[in-house]
């Protein structure tokens, strides 16, 4: 079985976001990057599937430029075999996946996360299945295979669906999927000789054009209520905040 | 030019979000047709023109009723070349945001999710990004454009008006059937967190699950969903579909009440869409409190019971 997943390189979950060049740049200054965390948990899985069925490769793949090769290096020292990188910035969701699909024919699962934490598009899963002409599920929670059927879990609006597909096919990830895991150090060593090619991007329409980037309006100061007058955060609820 | 809205039902209920959908569509100033798809029932699909919708086309087929997302992106592909339309308009969804992606792919459009306004001179959009940190004005360039909007982005509001309701018949491709359905699990509990107006939240400063009951009580007095921090849940004490942050659920609600929890900003992350937070949190520095609308320093076994009771008073 082939196993292709495809990560995203982004801010660790605890920066500061922030702009320059008026707002039209991210600023990277004292950014740490990491894998996306949800990429983070369908490479947990593809590793446990891995290490569960014979035979079994699995492939990174990551839409970036040369800066993103710590984050695919990491995702070889968790347990991948090797890597590819598409040499373009990944400013688009359709470009994205257009750029996955031209390298994930033959895989019989791809696996990424539900979406990525920088732009949140949440569809990449979705074009590429559509591109690929094979079935796209999202958010997986759970994926067990049988035989060519892949049984699943899917998060949706106050519950949770089970949904079965045959593979070859697409799935964004989400926890509880799998614990994710940390590399060790014979891992780490051996990431740094397991192959990574690097390619050149297709050409593909850019349909959106970000223009601009904003930060949200800073929020006004806190109106702090004693805790012996609990009762007056209720009136003010209620008549100030209007929200009770 | 033509705006489409896909509009989602829950148990032959028009989802308020997909209300929003087609408010947003109205403001947009084009005229309206919504495509409901499966068994809806006529008083439901009449009453989206008080919402701005002119039309209302009605696949009716029980195959839909079950929604696979690769029939459902088919149907409404050729709805917008029926109806001549250049805009869809969808609700940030499970099923409709992928839908949507579908759909821009087939007829080539221009896609936008997590919208939070309506566009701007030359169609820029503008959307929620770096899980609510921040925002990006997007231009959607081609003809066709898709947008799927966040919740509370637009205002569910009543404008008056009627819809005519037609039938739209509906040819399905077998192949389009790739996913299937076996089963749905409703989420235990009364008022489910995702859709929530008011949310109240307990951290590790509870001190353990037995803790919970008067959060509980809080919530119950306020008809609120409960939720949890990312330690509460990864350590058991809440099940994982109650974790609000950026890993987990993230929640839009009127009010949101935080318990014992610090405030990290992954955590900040999942409840920054929120119209009004109230943090109580024994520790004066806790990070939360620069995030608040209110602030209360104090026990949370000595708060929260006199906040219920408070509660309760007020009703």
């Amino acid at each position: 079985m082939k196993i292709l997943v495809c990560v995203s390189h982004v801010p660790d979950t605890t920066s500061k976001i922030n702009f320059i060049d008026n707002g039209t740049k991210f600023d990277t200054n004292g950014v740490q990057f990491i894998i996306g965390p949800y990429d983070d948990y369908a490479l947990a899985r593809a590793i446990e599937i891995k290490e569960a069925n014979a035979g079994t490769t699995v492939t990174v793949l990551n839409v970036g430029l040369a800066d993103t090769e710590p984050t695919i290096r990491k995702a070889l020292a968790i347990g991948a075999d090797d890597a590819l990188r598409v040499n373009a910035e990944p400013t688009d969701s359709f470009f994205v996946a257009n750029q996955i699909a031209e390298h994930a024919k033959g895989y019989d699962l791809v696996l990424m996360g539900r979406e990525s934490i920088d732009y949140n598009g949440g569809v990449v899963h979705a074009m590429v299945g559509e591109l690929l002409g094979i079935p796209s599920i999202s958010p997986v929670m759970k994926l067990d295979l049988d035989g060519t059927t892949a049984k699943m879990s899917r998060e949706i609006e106050g519950g949770k669906e089970s949904v079965e597909a045959s593979l070859p096919l697409v799935a964004g990830c989400q926890e509880p999927i799998a614990e994710w895991k940390i590399p060790n150090m014979r891992g780490i060593m051996s990431a740094r000789t397991k192959p990574l090619k690097v390619v050149e991007p297709k050409a593909t329409d850019v349909s959106v054009n970000v223009q601009k980037f904003e930060l949200p309006a800073p929020k006004g100061a806190v109106k702090m209520i004693s805790a012996d007058n609990v009762a007056e955060l209720v009136t003010r609820l209620k008549t100030e905040a209007k929200v009770l | 030019m033509a705006t489409l809205v896909f509009v989602e039902t829950s148990e032959g209920k028009v989802r308020k979000t997909s209300l929003e959908a087609v408010a947003y569509a109205h403001q947009m100033g084009a005229g309206v047709t919504a495509i409901v798809l499966g068994t809806a029932s006529s008083s439901e699909l009449e009453s989206l023109g008080k919402y701005g919708a002119q039309k209302v086309l009605h696949a009716a087929d029980s195959k839909l009723d079950h929604p696979v997302i690769q029939v459902f992106a088919s149907v409404i592909t050729k709805a917008m070349q029926d109806e001549n339309a250049d805009v869809l308009v969808l609700a940030n969804s499970s099923l409709a945001t992928p839908v949507g992606a579908k759909v821009a792919v087939k007829i080539n459009a221009s896609f936008a999710s997590n919208v939070v306004e309506l566009p701007s001179a030359g169609f820029v959009v503008k959307r929620s990004i770096y899980t609510g940190k921040a925002f990006s004005l997007v231009e959607l360039k081609n003809q066709k454009k898709v947008i799927a909007i966040k919740k509370n982005a637009a205002e569910a509001k009543e404008v008056g008006g009627s819809a005519q309701v037609v039938a739209y018949p509906v040819s399905l491709n077998e192949a389009d059937f790739n996913t299937k359905i076996t089963g749905t699990e409703k989420a235990t509990g009364d008022i489910l967190l995702p859709e929530a107006e008011i949310v109240v939240s307990g951290g590790r400063g509870l001190k353990g699950p037995e803790h919970w009951g008067i959060l509980e009580e809080l919530a119950k007095a306020l008809h609120a969903a409960t939720g949890c921090s990312k330690p509460v849940s990864d350590m058991h004490w809440r099940p994982h579909h109650e974790h609000v942050g950026q890993t987990g659920v993230k929640v839009a609600p009127q009010l949101y009440i935080a318990v014992g929890i610090s405030g990290a900003i992954q955590h900040l992350a999942g409840v920054n869409s929120s119209k009004c937070i109230v943090v109580i949190n024994k520790d004066p520095e806790a990070p939360f409190f620069k995030a608040a609308d209110y602030g209360i320093v104090g026990d949370a076994f000595d708060v929260l019971p006199k906040l219920t009771e408070a509660v309760k008073t007020m009703k």
